[in-house]
């Protein structure tokens, strides 16, 4: 079996702060890791691979150079092999046109994959429309939010989360999937997986080396334009109470709530 | 192709780099001027931060006839339904698609797929819709995205809709991605605020990135529809006008089979009130310090007559409850009327799905936690001497 992960290097969302002087993002010291929902692909792809002796997984991505950090990451933990698409004809690519170029690099891996996993959306974009976008182009059955996915007789049987449940499908393969976070613990890169990291020496695919048509691709090509980017306005809280007894703030809030007539 | 840069102005100040919000801009190590990278998406804020006019966008907009986008009119709304119940993001959708298709003077439509399923089109009616276009085929009876992407991409392409809602469900966001690609539109996740450019008849979509730091509006100038989704409860329920009704268009078509089995379908909130649609949520954090401790919230809740336990990423992330009960950026956006924070400190990806609740409580024994922030009655204390009290205050 071949399983393709699609990876995005994005900033630790979780650290960037707001100036409130100048009201921009302060992105000093943020760092950049990979996508946490996608760990979450790579280790079902990892987790399959163990279960099903033989598979073969490969860890693919776009961005810019640095972004051969992932792939990095992804060897370090267990993937067998890497692609990374970096070319400048790829910048300012919406989720249309990135899912054009991600579906044009998975046509071009030998043998074509069985499976093909994403993370459920990553935290920098939080769009969740490439992974579905690109089993489109590829012409996949696609099931996003699996929290749980099992392979058997050229099938997967897969546990897809929807608000308040989740139910069991039996997806052909090959398909898409994107996994949730509840659906594993992402291991750590091991010793071995680290050397070879280390030697890995990443070609990155241009464009040109996927086959891809050039009016498909980039700012250019994406239906879509950010026109404005802005601060959320400042929020500002109501009253706060400090230093009251417990027994007493309770009752006042249950009377404020009583004569707001909240409950 | 977007961004230029002039380097014989740029003087390498730097304000730009930390202004890019995609790391897209770094120095030379050189000369300390800028070049770019293919993170940019040509956003432009580091166009009006660049004190010497280095910086500019070229923007090579395709050459589409008026005509062709002029062909497109009216604004559909995706009306999910399951199991033959319409889905409320579906009225909420509704009813903010009522103001805009007024704004633009066009039909409102609402577009309903499934097996059985066209008695559902009268409140549809009631709920602002002037026209409901049905695919009844036992093709949709459970939802998987093929045949739901094939049935909207062909109504897309006969009736051309200028703009198409749906909300930001596992399903709509499950196959909308698809048709997005099949009828060759621009798709915008998780808006939190529409409007429209009547002259361009654009629809601006507003919705925040980079876990709520940040706030983008985004456009789809050269392509029809422009697709959105938007988060359920971000618009208000719209009241609706009894024995109103409109149009029916049902359309035969012939959809493929499905190619997904679906097995078997599992309700795990059965026995659970949903964070999604309650009047009450009572929020435990990583102040919890434990999973049985939410025990302490399932008691609060019921003191408030039963509401709804919800929980911060922290708590879900550390496994003490499952991701069912999340709310925030990556978990549901709520709109409750009163929404109880306990322990939880506030991180803006938190915020993002609660700040328009009614009234909000928080109980933190951080007094700068940012939770209070928001709060409009924010108590300083220690959550597991508090909340006790407000339980013994409320049975009272």
């Amino acid at each position: 079996m071949h399983i393709v992960v699609c990876l995005k290097q994005v900033p630790n969302t979780t650290q960037v702060r707001i100036n409130p002087e100048t009201n921009t993002l302060v992105r000093e010291g943020v760092e950049s890791i990979v996508n946490p929902f996608d760990e979450n692909a790579l280790e079902m792809a990892l987790q399959l691979k163990e279960a099903h002796p033989g598979t073969k997984v490969t860890a693919l991505t776009m961005g810019p150079p640095q972004a051969a950090e992932v792939l990095k990451e992804a060897v370090g933990r267990g993937a067998d092999s890497v692609m990374l698409l970096c070319d400048m004809a790829f910048a300012g690519s919406d989720t249309w046109a990135t899912s054009y170029a991600l579906s044009m690099a998975i046509r071009k891996m030998d043998p074509a994959p069985d499976l093909v996993l994403f993370g459920k959306q990553a935290i920098d974009g939080d769009t969740a429309q490439v992974g579905p976008g690109v089993a489109d182009w590829l012409g996949l059955p696609c099931v996003a939010y699996s929290r749980r996915i099992e392979i058997a007789d050229g099938k997967a049987i897969v546990e897809r989360a929807y608000e308040d449940g989740y139910e069991k499908l039996e997806v052909p393969l090959p398909c898409a999937l994107t996994v949730l976070k509840e659906a594993n613990v992402p291991r750590m890169a091991s010793l071995r997986g680290k050397m070879a990291a280390k030697r890995l020496v990443i070609e990155p695919m241009t464009a040109e080396s996927i086959g891809a048509d050039p009016a498909k691709l980039g700012l250019s090509a994406s239906p879509t334009r950010v026109v404005k980017i802005f601060s959320p306005p400042p929020k500002t809280g109501g009253v706060k109470w400090q230093g009251e007894e417990p027994a007493v703030v309770a009752r006042k809030l249950v009377d404020l709530m009583a004569e707001r007539k909240l409950i | 192709m977007g961004l230029k840069i002039d380097l014989d102005l740029c003087t390498g100040c730097g304000a730009c780099v930390s202004v890019c919000p995609f790391c897209a801009l770094v120095q030379r190590a050189e000369d300390g001027k800028v070049e770019v990278n293919e993170a940019c998406t040509a956003c432009g804020a580091c166009v009006e931060i660049c004190p010497v006019g280095a910086l500019s966008l070229s923007v090579e907009e395709k050459k589409v006839a008026a005509a062709d986008l002029d062909a497109y009119r009216g604004l559909w709304v995706f009306a999910e339904q399951r199991e033959g119940q319409i889905q409320e993001v579906a009225f909420e959708l509704l009813g903010e698609g009522r103001l805009l298709a007024d704004r633009l003077g066009v039909e409102l439509g609402a577009v309903l797929l499934g097996h059985q399923v066209r008695e559902l089109a009268g409140t549809l009616f009631e709920h602002g819709a002037d026209k409901v276009y049905v695919v009844d085929h036992p093709a949709l009876g459970t939802y998987t995205a093929e045949p739901y992407s094939e049935a909207m991409s062909a109504l897309i392409r006969t009736y051309q809709p200028e703009i198409v809602l749906a909300g930001a469900t596992s399903i709509g966001r499950g196959f909308i991605a698809r048709v997005a690609i099949q009828v060759d539109a621009g798709l915008t996740a998780d808006c939190t605020e529409l409007d429209v450019d009547l002259e361009k008849r654009l629809l601006l979509q507003t919705r925040p990135a980079f876990g709520g730091n940040i706030m983008a509006t985004i456009i789809c100038p050269d392509h029809r529809p422009q697709m959105a989704t938007v988060r359920p409860k971000v618009f208000k329920h719209p009241n609706p006008e009894s024995g109103r009704t409109g149009d029916w268009i049902v359309e035969s078509l012939d959809l493929k089979d499905p190619v997904v089995r679906v097995l078997e379908q599992v309700n795990a909130m059965k026995n659970e009130v949903n964070v999604a649609g309650a009047e009450f949520i009572v929020t435990g954090g990583r102040g919890l310090g434990a999973p049985e401790n939410f025990k302490l919230m399932a008691e609060l809740a019921e003191a408030l007559g039963g509401a709804a336990v919800g929980a911060s990423r922290a708590a879900v992330d550390a496994g003490w409850i499952s991701s069912f009960h999340q709310v925030g950026q990556t978990g549901k956006t709520v709109r409750p009327k009163i929404y109880i924070a306990c322990g939880v400190s506030g991180q803006i990806q938190h915020l993002v799905g609660m700040s328009s609740s009614d009234t909000i409580i928080a109980i933190n024994k951080d007094p700068d936690a940012p939770i209070f922030g928001v709060a409009d009655i924010g108590i300083v204390g220690d959550l597991f001497e508090v909340v006790p009290e407000l339980i013994k205050a409320l049975r009272r």
